[in-house]
Order: structure tokens, then C-alpha cells, then sequence
């Protein structure tokens, strides 16, 4: 049998990993929701959800019963079979962009070398981008699978949104690029470990352009105008209810993560623990390290996200679209220009 | 029948079943939704051939950009099956047999053609689709015809805008 000769191990030790990355984020997640309100409870001066267990900490767990049990409605004049597609999809394409997330240096085990990346691919950052363009169907569907003309007009900002902040994200990665000379984020991440200097020192003004670009990805304050209630009721997820509704939110706060996840990896050394030499301790010890670090980070940029949407008022539409295009389309061009110059004054 | 030929077959299935599905659809949006697996099931091909970047970039362009704006735009014209106009018969008949003929030109053509005539395909192997090679061959063998095509992309673009302008 020709078929079955693959390396079994591999595929039971990947199996594992994408086990336990997606389950992670998906834990993680439930967590960013009760982070998200408590967050909005502190710089509010209110004390938040407190009455769930200690510390209200079983609020998500409560959440997510309430959003399982609730009803589940599919409006008669809605597009079934897309209607119950686009959450899916949604939550899909999130959680996709977790496989060439680089979350440690490789760890030995039974004596097998396990890289704790899902998939070293050599175009990796140019998959996030392919994934992260798939993530626009998920909204595009479901807003115009409700047959709602609200929830249609809210998909049709996302997607503008979307494709608007995504051309000023791609430049803005170009100018990255240029400097690391590779698109396998392994390469990027262990440049940063072995160099002297994390990507953000070479790259101030690209990580901006790329972090705003990543708040307008993620739909989040200041620029979820595909969810402003004060012009589109509720936004493309009107019609939901239920755990399909609960798909659509935690999609948003799955993408939160890996998009930190990235930026960390991309300009703040991935999972580089600063000054200090991972080579004194043992690889094991060093890679369980080198997770933390990485989950730190992560941490800090959703904080940084929430404090963001805590404290910004949302944009119009018209500040929206000329923020991207005139604004940080042209800083990117500008970037791109300063960083090809400096790399020629340097050869 | 090694792995890489069952995920040819299937890949080839999924491509030809979601193409035909593209041209049966009576909804237009169901239809751009069929097209863009196709473009899924091309990718997995490009992902064979081991042309990685070629696989994303078709991906990225075809599926995620251009087929955004396509369904846009039929999402806003909002077109109903109903009100779609059908043609008749005749003309039915003839882009048939005109498609058809077509159809069996071209398999004739790349059936004949000498560069291709007892050469195999490279499955797993090759480097012109990573993205090294493929940079170095279009910035020195191909640098021409590449620069031309980045001017009339900019001359789409400047059209575009003041297209809009108006």
C-alpha cells in the first residue's frame, strides 16, 4: 500500500497540535470576552460582571449556555443553506490563520524533534492574507442571506472596509518584507531571536500602518462601522440568533487574537523572550518559555485593542474611506519608498 | 496510484463539478460563490505542481478580491431569476454548438502542440513557482514585458479614478 505510506507520526503529532491550538484560541477567546467587559468596566468606573462564580469568572461559560439554548431562528424569507453558511465560514477562516503561526522554537519529545508550528510554509504571511480575504465572505453571506436590506447595506461597508484597509496592510507588510527577505514567519521569528533588534525598530512607521489596518480587519472601534447600531440597527448579523449570532461574535474576538498573534510574531520577536539567552536552558524549557512570552504578548495587544475601543468614538463612513485611501495608502507608498532607499545606501 | 494522483483526480472532480455548477445555478449569487471554488480546486493544482505563491496569489486576487466585487455588484443590482430575460432557443442551440466547437479546437490545438507531446508533468518537484525563482525570472529574463504590464495596470487605475471622478 503506497497510499498509506506516510510518516504516521507526523500527522498524529500535527493532529495534536491543531488540536490544541484551535481548542486554545477557542478558550482563549471565550476569556477575551469577559476581558472585553471587564476592560470597558474599569476605564468606565463600573464594576462589571461580578455575579458568576468568583470574580464573575464563569460569565463566559454562562454566556455560552444562554447563546446554545436561546432559539434558533431562520427567517422564512432568508436564503437557507447560505444563511446557516455564513457564520461557518466565518468562524472558519478565522480560526485558519492559526496554522503558520510560529507559537515556540521546536520541543523534543520520545525522541522526535516537534516544531510547535502547524505549517512552516514558505509564503506563510501571504496565506494569512489569502485567509484573512476569505473572512469577508463570511459577513458578505450572511448579511445578504438574511434578506434584510440593513444587513445587506452593513455587509457591504465590511467588505469595502475590508478590501480598502487590506491594500495599506499588504503595503505596509511589503516594506517588512523588503528588510527580512522571506515570507516564512519561522524565518521572520527566528531572525528577531538571533538579531539584535525586533522588526518594530526597523520598522516604526509600517507597524502603525499595519496595526491600524488590522483594527479595520477586525471590525473593531473605531471602525466597526459594519456595526453601527445608531445607522444599521445591528449590523450584518440582524437577522441571527442564537449560537449562530454567538459564531459571528467570537469570530471577531478569534480574530483579535491571531491578529495580535501576527503582529507579535511580525515586528515584537514572536515568541523571543527579551534578554535572554534561550541556549543556557534546555530546549524544552526554553520553547515552554518562549510560548509564554508569545502568549503575553497576544495578551497585551488585545488589551491594547479594548483599550482602544473603550476610549475612540466610532468613525463616519466617508473619515473611514478616506483615512485608507488617502492617508495610509499613501504613508505606506511613502514607507515602501524610505525603506528601498535605505536598503540600497546599505548594499 | 500514489497520493498525489488521487488528489489530482479529486481536486480535477471538484473543479468540474463546481464549474458546471457555476453555469446551472439560476441564482447569480450562488453562481459567483461556485466560481469561487473553482478557483479553490485551481489552487489545489498550483499546490501540486509545488507553485505555492502562484496557488496563494490566485487565491488572494482571483477569490478574495475580485470575486468580492463581483458579488457586490450583483448584490446591488439585486437581480431577481424572474426578471431575468431568457433568450430563445435558436440562439441557445447555436452558442452550443459554437462553445462546443470551440471546446474541441483548443484540446485539439494543446493535443498537437510539439512542447508538450511526451513530456510529464512535474508533480512535487520544480522551483518556478516558489517565490525566489519566480522573482529573479520576472526582474531579468521577463523584465519587459513585466514593466509594460505594471503601465497598463496604472493606466487602468488612473482610468478608473477618473472614471469616478466624473
Amino acid at each position: 500500500m503506497t497510499i498509506l505510506a506516510f510518516d504516521w507520526g507526523l500527522v498524529i503529532e500535527k493532529l495534536i497540535l491543531i488540536a490544541v491550538v484551535v481548542f486554545g484560541s477557542l478558550g482563549i477567546a471565550l476569556y477575551t470576552t469577559f476581558g472585553e467587559r471587564k476592560v470597558a468596566a474599569i476605564l468606565q468606573d463600573r464594576p462589571g460582571p461580578n455575579r458568576a462564580g468568583p470574580f464573575g469568572l464563569l460569565q463566559p461559560l454562562a454566556d455560552g449556555i444562554k447563546l446554545i439554548m436561546k432559539e434558533e431562528i431562520i427567517p422564512t424569507a432568508a436564503n437557507k443553506w447560505l444563511f446557516i453558511l455564513g457564520p461557518g465560514l466565518a468562524m472558519t477562516a478565522s480560526l485558519m490563520t492559526c496554522a503558520v503561526i510560529p507559537w515556540g522554537s521546536d520541543i523534543e519529545l520520545f525522541g522526535r524533534k516537534i516544531a510547535l508550528q502547524i505549517a512552516d510554509i514558505n509564503i506563510g504571511i501571504l496565506y494569512v492574507f489569502a485567509v484573512v480575504s476569505m473572512g469577508v465572505y463570511g459577513i458578505m453571506i450572511g448579511g445578504w442571506a438574511s434578506n434584510n436590506k440593513f444587513s445587506l447595506m452593513s455587509s457591504l461597508r465590511a467588505a469595502s472596509q475590508a478590501i480598502s484597509y487590506e491594500l495599506a496592510m499588504g503595503l505596509a507588510l511589503i516594506a517588512l518584507l523588503m528588510t527580512t527577505e522571506s515570507l516564512s514567519l519561522k524565518t521572520i521569528v527566528q531572525q528577531q531571536v538571533q538579531g539584535s533588534w525586533w522588526n518594530i525598530v526597523y520598522q516604526p512607521l509600517g507597524f502603525l500602518l499595519f496595526f491600524i489596518a488590522a483594527l479595520a480587519e477586525c471590525n473593531r472601534t473605531p471602525f466597526d462601522l459594519p456595526e453601527a447600531e445608531n445607522e444599521l440597527n445591528f449590523g450584518y448579523h440582524q437577522e441571527y440568533s442564537s449560537m449562530k449570532l454567538g459564531f459571528y461574535l467570537f469570530a471577531e474576538y478569534i480574530n483579535m487574537i491571531m491578529s495580535s498573534a501576527i503582529m507579535a510574531s511580525m515586528y515584537f520577536g514572536g515568541y523571543d523572550l527579551p534578554f535572554f539567552d534561550e541556549s543556557t536552558v534546555a530546549p524544552n524549557i526554553a520553547a515552554m518559555i518562549g510560548v509564554g512570552t508569545l502568549l503575553i504578548k497576544i495578551v497585551l495587544f488585545i488589551f491594547l485593542f479594548m483599550w482602544i475601543r473603550w476610549t475612540i468614538p466610532r468613525f463616519r463612513y466617508d473619515q473611514l474611506m478616506n483615512l485608507g485611501w488617502k492617508t495610509m495608502i499613501p504613508l505606506a507608498l511613502f514607507n515602501l519608498l524610505i525603506t528601498g532607499a535605505l536598503i540600497l545606501a546599505n548594499s | 496510484m500514489s497520493t498525489v494522483d488521487i488528489l489530482f483526480y479529486l481536486l480535477s472532480a471538484f473543479a468540474i463539478v463546481s464549474a458546471t455548477m457555476v453555469l446551472i445555478s439560476k441564482n447569480s449569487i450562488h453562481s459567483v460563490l461556485w466560481l469561487i471554488l473553482v478557483f479553490f480546486a485551481i489552487s489545489g493544482h498550483y499546490i501540486l505542481l509545488n507553485a505555492q505563491f502562484l496557488a496563494i496569489v490566485n487565491i488572494i486576487v482571483y477569490a478574495g478580491a475580485i470575486m468580492v466585487l463581483f458579488l457586490f455588484v450583483i448584490m446591488l443590482m439585486n437581480i431577481k431569476k424572474d426578471a431575468e430575460p431568457q433568450k430563445q432557443l435558436l440562439v441557445k442551440l447555436t452558442g452550443v454548438i459554437a462553445g462546443g466547437s470551440l471546446l474541441t479546437l483548443l484540446i485539439a490545438v494543446v493535443k498537437q502542440t510539439i512542447q508538450i507531446q511526451g513530456k510529464q508533468v512535474l508533480l512535487k518537484e520544480g522551483s518556478i513557482g516558489l517565490i525566489h525563482p519566480l522573482g529573479k525570472a520576472l526582474f531579468s529574463d521577463y523584465v519587459i514585458p513585466f514593466e509594460i504590464s505594471s503601465v497598463l495596470f496604472l493606466s487602468a487605475m488612473v482610468g478608473a479614478v477618473i472614471i469616478g471622478k466624473k
